[in-house]
């Protein structure tokens, strides 16, 4: 909302300065975007007079002007064809920056002939588009004033951004009567006397809705002033609609955008000699179209609210009026229409056609009901003062809305709400100045709603009101009472788990990054997902459209990325949200991480100590198996089981089970199918873990149970063991440490072998087990016998054979 | 045999202890003198044929002149042992400037978006607020209706919102717009008193230099039966002085509107630009930064609480651009860009967990 210092100045009584008002209003919730001062703006420019002017010797487009400006006399080749000895014109010196053509000026030499500075034009100013000559100051402008006074622009310009809720904001009237109320000056009540018809107004108008309906435009009034003079507005008008970035268009429809701006009562004048039978609003048809004032032409439909007559379309009530019934310098007699629209049938219409007018942007946020009648009569009135004529009777179709109802008021409550300590008088006098009506006495008011506020209903938005005015600045900050002494964790488990997972990740190297939450449609199938339920019906682009189903294809292409950046090596994860669905439960966090190139623990690349090698699914494994002893998984107790999606490499992956049915993550490399469909190369290792799979823990005791360290010498056995194949270590190991679980501590793995010495199909595996006695030193024959136990137990669960 | 002749005898066996250079001529003299043929041995050897007063005080010199030859001798190994260590030593010297893997804890990093999330959760958590959590994909009724922005709201527009397809019993699933729903929910399933924060991504249709179609935001609630403006003032100044790790912010409140708080305030936070530092508590240029108020009367009504009994606050902060503020990062877009140079630089090391007692950051 665009609006002059000037204008406001019409409406407000104050002597605050400028940057007093825009602060106010930055306070009050008006908030000043920009503030344009022209004067300062174009200080550089300023007036001159045009002595002589010649044709340049050597272009025939060109002229060669001597100007006296308020610093002597300079020499400015011009192009403009306008340009003429005796006129005053604006002058940029050398070294002034020139906005419409974003240049500052040098001492430049054009065909030869020397120039030191600019004769403007409108354009060059950016005061408007015209660029067909200079501009031409009046003879009186004096040489050497600013260019900005002789043009008439000492006024500031104030833009503000203006909140949904405040529809009455959108006059330069309403901000005044809001900067009054904040103690800023004098509110000018102008309210508008009628204006009597000579005559009955001779142009019918209905309304035409059913009872379901008659809400779309619920009043419409209108007359006709007959024998007007239509052609440019006066300079004063002019001027006003220029300065807020409006193109005067004529008197008439001048008059229409001015009352839209200074009273937010948006209005459509017609050549009543157009219009053909009676003007009515009904809703549209299918299949009816209009040429709108913009140039297009629309498709009106069923939900649209018309203007009509008896032959056509005319216009989109509350939103743009038609081209061929608009008024032109030719029109004689003029219809003006003021009427209330429903402001969310304005808002679906004007969302649906995409039209952007002032119009639809008041009547969608709700222009005020109570000023149809009196914004008829505004306008009537200035039509007969600009472009004479004979006014009509008014003609009202309907009855006007009415207002928000009154409501009971309690002035605790803005003690209540806002903590603010306040006088009853001083409530009364905000809001009494807001034009709230204040019936009862204090404590307790009935509270009437202006007819211009929409947007109050009840106590909260009057403790606004008086907040906002008095200023949040002015509410004492209060400390919340502490919960308790010390503050208690709040952290839930699966909170805990998350940044758990998250330190021990970037503690064994890998890199946090955050992906979108939506992939392409092929990255998301390449994991399982793509289902119609997960796609964006409005995805800002096609590599956006699907909500991922993993976190896998994010971290694969951002890897492929790094990589073809000259990173070769490095280890990526994220801890996220993947959607199985669109309902609440369907939304799961995991951690899943990506190696890509050669990196382990220790590092990545090569290294003269040795080099890392290729991410192979033990590295996975390896972050996976870490990741879930750091969330307190026994990883005793889990399955590790040979299955996993088929987005892995079928022999190196697997999976972490808790019991047959509960898959609680998954590891391996990336098969090479599923890289070359996301465009990556490979190998790359992952894993995923579904933090919301793990069972919740066990609350126990926080003390810990006794050590039992035995002093006892543990004894150490070796044993070969010769397998086929295809016979999992886990099973070997699981029957080894099974074989005596009291007196072995651990068993471990240290050498896996094929080759030579060893049959074509089987291996070697070669285990080193540890027995820790607890009461009392093993004998020979004792450990023997657990040795005997162990050999029998593998042999059993493997088929294999202890190696010679 | 004579005193004399024994010490004859010791000034030899000494010089060639001296004299033994390495440790197979040391155990030549050793063999020499104290071996079973040795020349001391044989000595002792000569006792049993003297008278006992001879043998008596013979016999003690001779034990003497053992101990202390072989005292001398072990000193002897001892030293020339020294020696060869020291030698062996000496050719094992390795070049310390040769490079070392800084490990893993060196290498990994935390991004900036939850390491500010967990400043941010440390912060209020002191304040008594527990993280309260949302769905991604949330219903009509919770991003907006619930949250008293009706259908055809010009508030609704505003919001640049993603839309799934409409299903078969005519709804049509968003993805949440801003964290407020979360108010809903909580509100919905728990009982007041209430102090919750709940941080989480955020989606708007909308995409340049500084906005992204995903983004963070945290959403503050309280609801009680005292809770005022005067307290959300204070809980956010403390909260950005606490953020920002400064003792004292300039802060502005302005009147603005939101269709879930009535008042509503947007706040600015003060700031001297210095260089390319934006410095929080200083200077006074006003950067905007979150949008916030009292609960609205109507979305109290809409989860069943009686806006009569109940009043409370509500806000909302970028979570990205808190992170920006405090550690400079120019561009939003990196921030999901997934660039390890990037992550390297504005990450965290793994072990600085922020917390109230160590300071945030």
């Amino acid at each position: 909302m665009k609006f002059t210092l000037s204008w406001l100045k019409q409406h407000l009584e104050t002597d605050a300065s400028l940057a007093e008002i825009a602060d106010t209003l930055t306070e009050i919730g008006l908030e000043v975007e920009e503030i344009v001062d022209p004067a300062e703006a174009l200080s550089a420019f300023t007036v001159a007079y045009v002595a002589k002017c010649e044709k340049h010797p050597d272009a025939d487009k060109l002229q060669v002007c001597t100007v006296e400006t308020g610093n002597g006399t300079f020499q400015v080749v011009c192009g403009a064809a306008n340009a003429h000895a005796g006129m005053k014109g604006v002058f940029a010196p050398v070294g002034t920056y020139v906005p419409g053509i974003d240049l500052t000026l040098t001492k430049a030499k054009i065909r030869g002939v020397e120039s030191f500075g600019m004769l403007c034009s409108e354009r060059e100013l950016e005061l408007s588009d015209e660029h067909h000559g200079i501009i031409e100051l009046s003879e009186d402008a004096e040489v050497g004033s600013p260019a900005a006074a002789a043009l008439g622009l000492t006024d500031a310009v104030i833009d503000i951004a203006i909140t949904p809720n405040r529809p009455d904001c959108l006059a330069v009237s309403g901000i005044a009567r809001d900067l009054a109320a904040a103690g800023l000056g004098t509110f000018k009540d102008q309210p508008v006397a009628p204006v009597q018809g000579s005559f009955a107004n001779p142009q019918p108008i209905a309304l035409e809705f059913s009872a379901e309906t008659a809400s779309a435009c619920p009043v419409f009034a209108g007359r006709v002033v007959k024998g007007v003079k239509n052609g440019p507005s006066p300079d004063w008008l002019q001027a006003k609609l220029k300065a807020i970035g409006l193109r005067p268009i004529n008197a008439l429809v001048d008059i229409t955008n001015y009352i839209s701006y200074d009273r937010a009562r948006p209005l459509h004048v017609y050549d009543a000699d157009k219009l053909s039978g009676t003007i009515k609003a009904r809703l549209g048809e299918t299949g009816e179209r209009f040429e709108a004032l913009d140039g297009k032409t629309y498709e009106v439909d069923a939900e649209a609210c018309v203007i009509a007559d008896d032959a056509r379309v005319l216009g989109l009530g509350g939103i743009m009026g038609g081209e061929e019934t608009g008024c032109t310098e030719e029109t004689v007699n003029v219809f003006i229409e003021s009427a209330y629209f429903d402001p969310i049938r304005t808002a679906k219409t004007g969302r649906r056609l995409n039209i952007i007018s002032d119009a639809r942007f008041r009547f969608e946020r709700g222009v005020d009901p109570a000023f149809v009648v009196p914004g008829l009569e505004l306008a009537t009135e200035m039509v007969l003062e600009l472009c004479g004529g004979e006014a009509s009777e008014i003609e009202i179709a309907g009855e006007a809305p009415e207002g928000n109802s009154s409501f009971s008021f309690d002035i605790s409550e803005v003690k209540r709400l806002s903590g603010l300590e306040l006088a009853p008088e001083k409530i009364e006098q905000l809001l009494t100045a807001l034009g709230f009506g204040l019936r009862g006495s204090a404590p307790v008011f009935e509270v009437s709603v202006p007819s211009w506020r929409p947007d109050v209903f009840g106590p909260a938005d009057i403790v606004e009101e008086v907040v906002r005015l008095v200023g949040v600045a002015n509410v004492p900050a209060t400390p919340m009472p502490r919960v308790s002494g010390v503050a208690k964790p709040v952290l839930t488990e699966m909170q805990k788990r998350q940044r758990r997972a998250r330190r021990l990740l970037a503690g064994r190297g890998l890199v946090e990054a955050v992906t979108w939450s939506f992939i392409p449609k092929k990255e998301a199938e390449a994991f399982g997902g793509g289902q119609a339920s997960l796609v964006l019906d409005n995805p800002i682009s096609s590599e956006l459209s699907d909500m991922r189903p993993s976190l896998l294809p994010g971290l694969i292409t951002a890897a492929q990325r790094n990589a073809d950046r000259g990173l070769d090596d490095g280890a990526l994860f994220e801890l996220g949200q993947i959607y199985g669905g669109d309902q609440p439960e369907d939304q799961r966090i995991a951690a899943s991480g990506v190696r890509f190139g050669n990196i382990g623990l220790e590092g990545s690349g090569r290294d003269w100590a040795g080099n890392a090698k290729p991410a192979d699914v033990f590295a996975a494994k390896a972050d996976l198996a870490a990741l879930l002893d750091a969330l307190g998984l026994d990883a005793s107790n889990l399955m590790i089981v040979a299955e996993a999606p088929d987005w892995f490499h079928p022999g190196r992956s697997g999976s972490f089970k808790l019991g047959p049915k509960v898959t609680l993550g998954v590891f391996g490399e990336i098969h090479p199918l599923t890289l070359e469909a996301l465009g990556a190369d490979g190998p790359m290792a992952a894993f995923e873990l579904d933090l919301g799979a793990l069972p919740q823990p066990k609350r126990k005791g926080r003390s810990r149970s006794a050590l039992g360290a035995s002093d006892l010498q543990a004894v150490r056995r070796d044993f070969a063991f010769l397998v086929d194949a295809d016979v999992p270590a886990g099973d070997l190991l699981r029957a080894a440490r099974g074989a005596d679980k009291a007196l072995i501590s651990n068993v471990g793995l240290f050498d896996v072998f094929t080759g030579k010495g060893v049959p074509e199909g089987k291996k070697s595996l070669a285990i080193e087990v540890t027995l820790q006695p607890i009461e009392k030193t093993l004998t020979d024959k004792e450990i023997d016998a657990v040795a005997e136990k162990i050999v029998a137990a593998v042999v059993k669960a493997t088929g294999g054979e202890l190696r010679g | 045999m004579t005193a004399a002749t024994l010490d004859t005898l010791k000034t030899e066996l000494l010089a060639a202890i001296d004299a033994a250079s390495d440790l197979s001529a040391l155990d030549e003299v050793r063999v020499a003198s104290l071996g079973k043929k040795g020349r001391i041995s044989e000595l002792m050897k000569t006792l049993s044929g003297m008278a006992p007063e001879e043998r008596k005080s013979f016999g003690q010199a001779v034990n003497a002149l053992k101990d202390e030859i072989g005292a001398a001798l072990e000193e002897k190994r001892g030293a020339l042992a020294r020696a060869a260590m020291a030698e062996r030593l000496a050719s094992e010297r390795e070049d310390i400037t040769l490079p070392v893997r800084p490990g893993p804890l060196a290498e990994g990093r935390i991004h900036p978006v939850s390491q500010v999330i967990d400043e941010i959760t440390e912060i209020f958590a002191d304040m008594g607020f527990s993280i309260a959590e949302g769905p991604d994909i949330e219903t009509d009724f919770h991003n907006f209706t619930a949250l008293n922005i009706p259908e055809e709201h010009p508030a609704r527009q505003d919001h640049d919102t993603f839309y799934f397809g409409r299903r078969e019993d005519g709804s049509r699933p968003v993805l949440r717009t801003h964290t407020s729903p979360v108010q809903i929910r909580t509100m919905l399933k728990e009982k007041p008193p209430l102090r919750i924060i709940a941080p989480g991504r955020v989606y708007r249709s909308d995409s340049d230099q500084t906005h992204t179609p995903m983004f963070h935001q945290v959403e503050g609630l309280v609801v009680d039966e005292e809770t005022h403006l005067g307290h959300l003032k204070w809980v956010l100044e403390e909260f950005c002085k606490a953020f920002f790790e400064v003792d004292s912010v300039k802060m502005r409140f302005r009147a603005s509107y939101f269709p879930f708080t009535e008042p509503s305030m947007e706040v600015d936070i003060g700031y001297a630009k210095v260089g390319d530092e934006i410095r929080i508590g200083e200077g006074d240029e006003w950067l905007e930064i979150l949008g916030c108020g009292m609960v609205n009367p109507n979305v109290l009504r809409n989860v069943d609480l009686d806006p009569a009994r109940y009043q409370g606050f509500a806000f909302g902060v970028g979570i990205d651009r808190l992170a920006m503020l405090k550690y400079g990062m120019p561009d939003l877009r990196a921030f999901f860009a997934a660039d390890l140079r990037w992550l390297k630089h504005y990450g965290f090391v793994p072990l600085a967990v922020p917390t109230l007692a160590g300071g945030l950051s």
